[in-house]
């Protein structure tokens, strides 16, 4: 009993964050952890989005990108407080969300990735072009680090504190999402969405809430990679990145709020070990994304799982979903 | 064509394949909107209507090609039913506040009584889409009984069932009646049709042809010659 309690992913969770906290004392490894829990942010959003309701963006960077660029314009050029851009940015992203979801969510499949697609190129193209504004392609500096009660978090190793705390609670609430009457909703009508209009559900209504929902996810993750870096460029919310986010949630694993956390790591850590990486970076995680999805479309976790669940039910003569 | 469903009885849809069974489902259901015509529930106009509106007013249905949601367990398939009936949203979901635990506990409560009607409590964990076809046509007639509808929609529920279920079937609707619901059925199986259906409505290509109880529909003349087949033995 004891002993299924320490299994807590929660206190597993507490125990790794503060152990790493003792353990890592280079702000490299900090400014990684960093980025690590970042990205984990945008995949649990993007997996909310994805992997449990079905719907797919390739435009998740620009929520990403209008959360750090509204930061990073009213912090830098306009002064305001950082505790009073953070919910601006979730404004701006929210309501980008909200316009584009409204006739977006009304396709399926390869067109809502194309919609999603275009969305992000123009919004790519808009921090390249509005140089006034973003700086243009070759940034804008100057993003203030927060301040807190006085302390300035100016490190890695000061962010880090936040930002994984932050995560945390993010996982919690997300957690808490997929297993409520909402979270059942946006599962059910992944699989049917006949069968969820059949029993009440609003689908285009669940769908754009999710979909706002998990762009807020990307703009929170905005504000605090710009206070972490100081520093904001366009090619960080590139159509690239995009791709790299829907590639975390597969490999991670649609429909799994701890697989999210696994995508993001690897993925992340993966470009830094391999010095390959940088030059083949796209067809590296184009590969990647085609074995997971070909041998493992429910992604590491959920596949892992469902073949484990398989094994256990193919005796009682059921057949096994297709995904 | 008009009819009328009255309340508290069973109602079958019968008809030769293309006759617009589904369709007139669908119709009802909100799935498809009339080009004319009105469909009144409970003294209401429903045509046209979003499928979650018209199910929000207590209209369930099951599909001819069961429809379920394969990656979630039998008991949160089930679940979903509820969702009619319940409210929490966003916020409350995500906070788990104590309102959202009293309805999550109240709709795992009922949940498995729905499962517990149609004997499927034993499997509540298994994920639906390893179900086997006969229970998974159970599983669709709980999760719309866990809705608790005015009306229920079976469509073709005894197709690719054998003797013993079907039989279970009919037996379960039958129940359903003597507890005050009203179901309209779609069925090819015409002894569990004559069996748990106090008035039929015979369509062929989108016209009603007949409508009466069994035994008149049995000996009428022109549903005899378009759908039973002219040898065929009441």
């Amino acid at each position: 009993m004891n002993l299924r309690r320490l299994a807590n992913p929660w206190l597993i969770f507490a125990v790794g964050v503060a152990l790493i906290r003792l353990l890592v004392a280079n702000d490299y490894y900090f400014t990684l952890l960093n980025i690590i829990g970042i990205n984990t942010l945008l995949v649990i959003g993007l997996n909310l989005l994805l992997g449990y309701a079905g719907q797919i963006s390739l435009g998740h960077a620009a929520f990403f990108g209008l959360g750090a660029y509204t930061t990073g314009i009213l912090t830098a050029t306009c002064h305001v407080s950082p505790w009073l851009a953070l919910p601006a940015g979730l404004v701006v992203a929210g309501a980008a969300a909200f316009l584009v979801g409204v006739p977006a969510l009304k396709l399926k499949g390869y067109y809502l990735a194309m919609a999603t697609l275009g969305f992000g190129i123009i919004v790519s193209i808009f921090f390249n072009q509005a140089q006034e504004l973003t700086g243009g392609p070759s940034g804008l500096t100057g993003i203030p680090s927060l301040q807190f009660f006085g302390l300035s978090l100016d490190s890695p190793e000061r962010m880090f504190l936040v930002i994984w705390p932050v995560l945390g609670v993010i996982l919690l609430l997300s957690a808490n999402l997929v297993n409520s009457r909402l979270g059942r909703s946006l599962r059910a009508l992944h699989d049917s969405e006949a069968a969820a209009q059949s029993l009440g559900v609003n689908t285009s209504r669940a769908k754009l809430l999710i979909f706002v929902w998990s762009a807020l996810y990307a703009a929170l993750a905005g504000s605090l990679y710009a206070h972490t870096l100081n520093f904001i460029a366009p090619t960080s919310f590139s159509f690239m990145f995009s791709i790299k986010l829907v590639t975390m949630v597969v490999v991670g694993g649609m429909a799994s709020i701890w697989g999210s956390l696994l995508g993001a790591a690897v993925l992340t850590i993966l470009p830094e070990l391999l010095a390959v990486f940088h030059d083949y970076e796209i067809i590296i995680f184009g590969v990647i994304l085609m074995v997971v999805i070909i041998f493992l479309p429910r992604g590491l976790v959920r596949g892992i799982l469902d073949l484990w669940e398989f094994r256990r039910y193919k005796k009682e003569g059921g057949n096994f979903p297709v995904s | 064509m008009s009819f009328g469903v009255p309340r508290g009885i069973v109602k079958a849809v019968i008809g030769p394949n293309g006759a617009g069974k589904t369709t007139l489902f669908n119709l009802i259901t909100g799935f498809l909107t009339p080009d004319r015509g009105q469909i009144i529930f409970r003294d209401e106009p429903i045509q046209g209507r979003p499928a979650c509106a018209v199910a929000a007013k207590g209209i369930a249905r099951t599909f001819q090609l069961v429809q379920l949601f394969d990656h979630m367990t039998v008991l949160e398939n089930v679940m979903v039913g509820r969702h009619r009936l319940t409210r929490t949203g966003l916020f409350g979901g995500i906070l788990r506040t104590p309102a959202m635990r009293r309805e999550e506990a109240e709709i795992s409560a009922k949940a498995w009584e729905a499962l517990e009607f149609v004997g499927l409590a034993d499997r509540a964990h298994q994920p639906a889409g390893f179900l086997p076809l006969g229970l998974k046509r159970l599983l669709e007639i709980a999760r719309a009984l866990a809705s608790e509808p005015r009306l229920l929609l079976l469509d073709e529920p005894a197709s690719g069932l054998d003797q013993i279920e079907s039989d279970r079937l009919g037996e379960m609707i039958l129940t359903l009646r003597d507890q005050g619901l009203t179901i309209l059925l779609v069925e090819h199986d015409m002894s569990l049709t004559m069996e748990v259906a106090e008035e039929i409505v015979v369509l062929n290509y989108g016209r009603l042809l007949a409508e009466g109880p069994p035994r008149a529909i049995q000996k009428h003349p022109e549903v005899i010659a378009a759908y039973l087949g002219s040898d065929w033995q009441g």
